[in-house]
């Protein structure tokens, strides 16, 4: 049994953890969209819908609070996304050589890189629902303890899985690519619909029936399912919107999650098997 | 191919009849070598000679696409895992991360290879030692001079101590005294026990530092030998001349007996000679003077390196920038 992913993983984090400026912009950013676009955004919806009549015993939530789980995935969204720059750095001008011309398998390689990606996700998604819960948003609305900690589990397990995928789809366009302005590009340009055709920042029922369609199967739009559904709850009305998940709903999106992850980590492998660098 | 072998006969590395191409071009063509255990070999060769896909097919780093190689006992296709435990590299270029440190970037390495924590750590200590850098060892490496890297990458290495250690031109953009002190790590990495292969375009390293040398050109290996067998070749001695007739004194000079061959140059001519050159010289003199031919240039040395690798070649190596010091004979011809 070979442990090289650990080793990948362990270097990684050193990284991670050396680059303080890089480490607090990283954290910082998400918890900036919450206290700059949220509260702004949340200060407007709120007082439009304020005369929309939500049925009675139906639970409402506010913009901030809808918009908060939004950015939790988005944040996973891009991290996960340029994560693969790594991989294109060392490629040119670091490790890659080095760890390819070593025993430890390729597969070894997407792991580790899978792992630290993953973890780096959780580090964001646990700091944005402290802060947007001290900001104000109503996550785990009267919940007892136990079920909160419950909660942000299944939450973990919902980012993990959609970072994985967005993390194998980057390292498998970062080792076929040369610079890091060509991975840069494609990744900027994959952002915007995968971000703005989601549930991010707004229902996706009242959208044209193509872009419904293609928002509706949007891993994007599986993880927001899953991580409203435990913060917020199975049942609730924003923007003027009721939102109802059954548990056969989230099973699916994150059913979704695990095939579009097992996709990416095959087309990651596929890249990485063929891979030369000299 | 047939090779004068001067260590013991045990090779660490063997190679036969081996192609690399890259679309219709064939960077390696049919080469054919052996590397005894506990030496010193280079392949010489100017920039895109092949020498780097040839090394980077027996480093794995390459699919082999013809011929055979095996390293260590263990064949690069069949056993490239095998391979791969038991060889060193040090790349063509600096790959290390500019944000680790030192320390890092070698338990890094052990731990890549599966070493046990002990070993691994106790070879940290012992290798910082070797290349001088443990007062460097929490340093980031890109504050690093540029042969502090090269040694950093050397102890790397030799972390696994390995059975080969490739070298793919190790003081490339070293200044020549940093040159010079890799050489003699490198030695010692090598009297260590540790059969070394680099690559080169620099004459005197190859002459200095290898018990042998291949030449190589267009993929294909032109000669291989010791430093001395290879300028024993070239016969004792070089005559350059240059006359107020170059064609006529060529003609004169091919009956003289301890003259080997001559080679044309642009403004004069080579003569090889198979005796000690101040003994022949008069008689050359003598016999032109005879024939009225007047002598303009006359230079005489042993043939270096730079001679042999223009003989067998066609030409000098084309290097940009810091080229290494030349022999005089080359000069003369410019006057």
């Amino acid at each position: 049994m070979s442990y090289g992913f650990l080793t990948i993983y362990w270097r990684d984090m050193i990284r991670f953890f050396r680059f303080k400026a890089l480490l607090i912009s990283s954290l910082l950013q998400p918890a900036l969209w919450l206290a700059f676009f949220g509260i702004a955004m949340a200060s407007n919806f709120d007082r439009l819908m304020a005369g929309m009549q939500v049925p009675a015993g139906a639970y409402a939530v506010g913009y901030l609070t809808f918009m908060g789980c939004g950015i939790i995935a988005m944040t996973t969204l891009f991290t996960s996304l340029f994560s693969g720059i790594v991989i294109l750095f060392d490629k040119n001008w670091g490790l890659m050589r080095e760890i390819l011309a070593s025993p430890v398998g390729r597969n070894h390689i997407i792991v580790g890189i899978a792992l630290s990606g993953v973890t780096k996700s959780f580090i964001q998604a646990l700091i944005i629902m402290g802060f947007g819960a001290l900001i104000g948003a109503a996550f785990f609305a009267g919940y007892p303890p136990l079920q909160v900690v419950a909660g942000i589990l299944c939450i973990l397990a919902f980012v993990g899985m959609f970072a994985l995928g967005f993390l194998f789809l980057s390292a498998a366009v970062a080792i076929s690519m040369e610079s890091p302005e060509g991975l840069q590009g494609i990744m900027t340009l994959l952002t915007m619909p995968i971000f703005f055709a989601s549930n991010a920042l707004y229902p996706i029922d009242t959208f044209p029936e193509i872009l419904r369609i293609l928002s509706a199967y949007n891993p994007m739009t599986m993880l927001i399912n899953g991580i409203r559904y435990f913060a917020i709850g199975p049942d609730f009305y924003a923007l003027g919107t009721h939102y109802a998940y059954t548990q056969a709903d989230i099973a699916l999106s994150f059913l979704g999650l695990v095939l579009f992850t097992v996709i990416m980590f095959i087309l990651a492998w596929w890249r990485f098997r063929s891979a030369v660098v000299t | 191919m047939e090779q004068p072998v001067s260590a013991g006969n045990d090779p660490v590395i063997r190679v036969e009849n081996l192609e690399h191409a890259y679309g219709d071009f064939k960077a390696v063509d049919g080469i054919s070598f052996l590397v005894q255990r506990g030496e010193i070999f280079s392949f010489l060769g100017p920039n895109g000679a092949g020498k780097s896909t040839a090394i980077n097919v027996l480093i794995t780093l390459l699919g082999l696409q013809k011929g055979r190689a095996i390293i260590a006992g263990h064949d690069v296709t069949t056993e490239a895992q095998k391979v791969r435990e038991s060889i060193g590299i040090v790349f063509q270029d600096i790959t290390l991360d500019r944000d680790m440190t030192v320390w890092e970037i070698l338990e890094f390495h052990g731990r890549l290879y599966d070493m046990p924590v002990k070993q691994r750590r106790d070879r940290i200590e012992e290798l910082l030692k070797l290349v001088q850098l443990d007062g460097k060892r929490n340093e980031l490496t890109k504050k690093l001079s540029g042969g502090m890297k090269r040694r950093l990458e050397i102890a790397r290495g030799l972390m696994t101590r390995p059975e080969v250690l490739f070298l793919d031109e190790p003081t490339i953009g070293l200044d020549p005294q940093t040159r010079m002190r890799m050489w003699e790590y490198i030695k010692g990495v090598n009297r260590e026990g540790t059969t070394i292969f680099l690559t080169t375009h620099y004459m005197d390293e190859a002459d200095q530092l290898s018990d042998r040398i291949s030449i190589i050109d267009h993929g294909k290996i032109v000669i291989t030998g010791t430093s001395w067998e290879l300028k024993n070749t070239l016969g004792r001695d070089l005559i350059y001349l240059e006359t107020s007739d170059n064609a006529s004194a060529q003609r004169l000079l091919r009956s003289i007996p301890a003259v080997r061959e001559i080679k044309e140059k642009s403004e004069g001519i080579v003569l090889m000679v198979n005796e000690d050159g101040t003994k022949v010289l008069p008689g050359i003199i003598d016999t032109l003077r005879g024939e009225g031919i007047v002598i303009t240039t006359i230079n005489l040395k042993k043939p270096t390196m730079d001679d042999v690798f223009v003989f067998y070649t066609g030409k000098e190596i084309r290097d940009e920038g810091q080229a290494p010091a030349r022999g005089g004979f080359m000069r003369a011809r410019g006057r």
